[in-house]
């Protein structure tokens, strides 16, 4: 048994990298990234035909935001070309405190209505949209004492007590009113 | 300088034998993270960007509409809806809804979000007709698919 004095056998492994390599580039091209993040939203529950409940909103509490089909934008009567704007009024909107008339009394009352026409572009109310929940992410994550991002991060996972906690007292009468009516048939689709 | 001129004894050779060992690293990760694609889809997907998004916890708990052109003429020009692998009306949703909430067990069935991946061009007339079903379905919770906005 007198062993061979050449040494060990040696497998050859420089072509394994170039199969790795394949199988690597492989799955780089077949990968699609999950993208599962968006805009969320809940939707009212069905409307009750028998009782319906007559709510009365006051004028001075609405933010009315209206899109044509032209993808025109009315925010509070003015029009308006850049939806990135009504950030900034819907934070003015829903933090008066009743000092100017034509703004809500509290956070509590104040409601963004918007409505969009049947013609109206997904794109465009996907902006207004974002627009609108980012302003009240906003003032949320400045009641909580978080980054923005941090507060959507709070709100994704409220399976944590503590995660919770944080977001029930930010959201104390502080409501996320935003109203979303059914599309007008007017200006065709 | 004949002191630098001297060949050196060392192997100028970069050792190749743990470049495969740190591919194949590479290589597992990305077969850990990639998802196979489960459906087709048929219908044209350019979903717009937003900045507030925010992330589905339980992808268990979620299911997905499609919106959007048809990529082959045969199908027409009008937009439409996938669900799965078929092109389904709008009054066909309930029944969808109620399929997919079958699939769920009975304590998680309230809590299912519809994922709706809509192509920028769909007017808002087809995506309220879906919302409009869907709340008929008691399937409430929604989420707009979109990426993320690099602008901001």
């Amino acid at each position: 048994m007198a062993r061979s004095k050449k040494g060990i056998p040696v497998i050859n492994s420089a072509p394994m990298a170039d199969i790795a390599f394949l199988l690597l580039i492989f799955f780089l091209v077949t990968t699609t990234i999950a993208s599962d993040k968006g805009l969320s939203l809940l939707l009212p529950p069905k409307p009750d035909e028998e009782n319906k409940p007559e709510i009365k909103i006051k004028e001075r509490n609405m933010f009315k935001i209206l899109l044509n089909s032209a993808d025109r934008l009315l925010v509070e009567g003015e029009p308006m070309n850049d939806p990135g704007k009504i950030r900034k009024m819907v934070k003015e909107h829903v933090l008066n405190y009743g000092k100017d008339p034509n703004k809500s009394d509290s956070p509590k009352d104040a409601v963004i209505s918007f409505k969009a026409d049947r013609g109206t572009s997904y794109e465009l109310y996907i902006k207004v949209l974002n627009s609108v929940q980012g302003a009240y992410y906003d003032m949320y994550a400045d009641r909580a004492g978080v980054t923005n991002k941090k507060w959507r991060k709070i709100a994704s996972d409220l399976g944590d007590p503590e995660n919770r906690r944080i977001y029930d007292k930010a959201r104390k009468d502080f409501p996320m009113a935003i109203s979303i009516a059914e599309p007008s048939k007017i200006g065709g689709s | 300088m004949a002191k630098f001129r001297k060949k050196s004894k060392t192997s100028q050779e970069i050792p190749t034998a743990s470049l495969p060992d740190i591919i194949f690293i590479l290589l597992f990760f990305f077969m850990v993270t990639t998802v196979l694609r489960e459906t087709t889809i048929n219908v044209q997907q350019r979903v717009p960007a937003a900045t507030e998004l925010r992330k589905l916890q339980r992808k268990s708990l979620v299911s997905y509409l499609y919106l959007g052109r048809p990529k082959q003429s045969q199908w027409g020009t009008q937009p439409k809806i996938q669900a799965n692998d078929v092109f389904i009306e709008t009054k066909d949703i309930v029944r969808w809804v109620t399929q997919e909430k079958d699939k769920l067990s009975e304590v998680e069935r309230d809590q299912i979000t519809i994922a709706l991946k809509v192509d920028k061009d769909v007017k808002m007339g087809l995506v309220s007709d879906v919302q409009l079903e869907l709340r008929e379905a008691n399937a409430r919770k929604l989420m707009y698919t979109t990426i993320q906005d690099m602008d901001y």
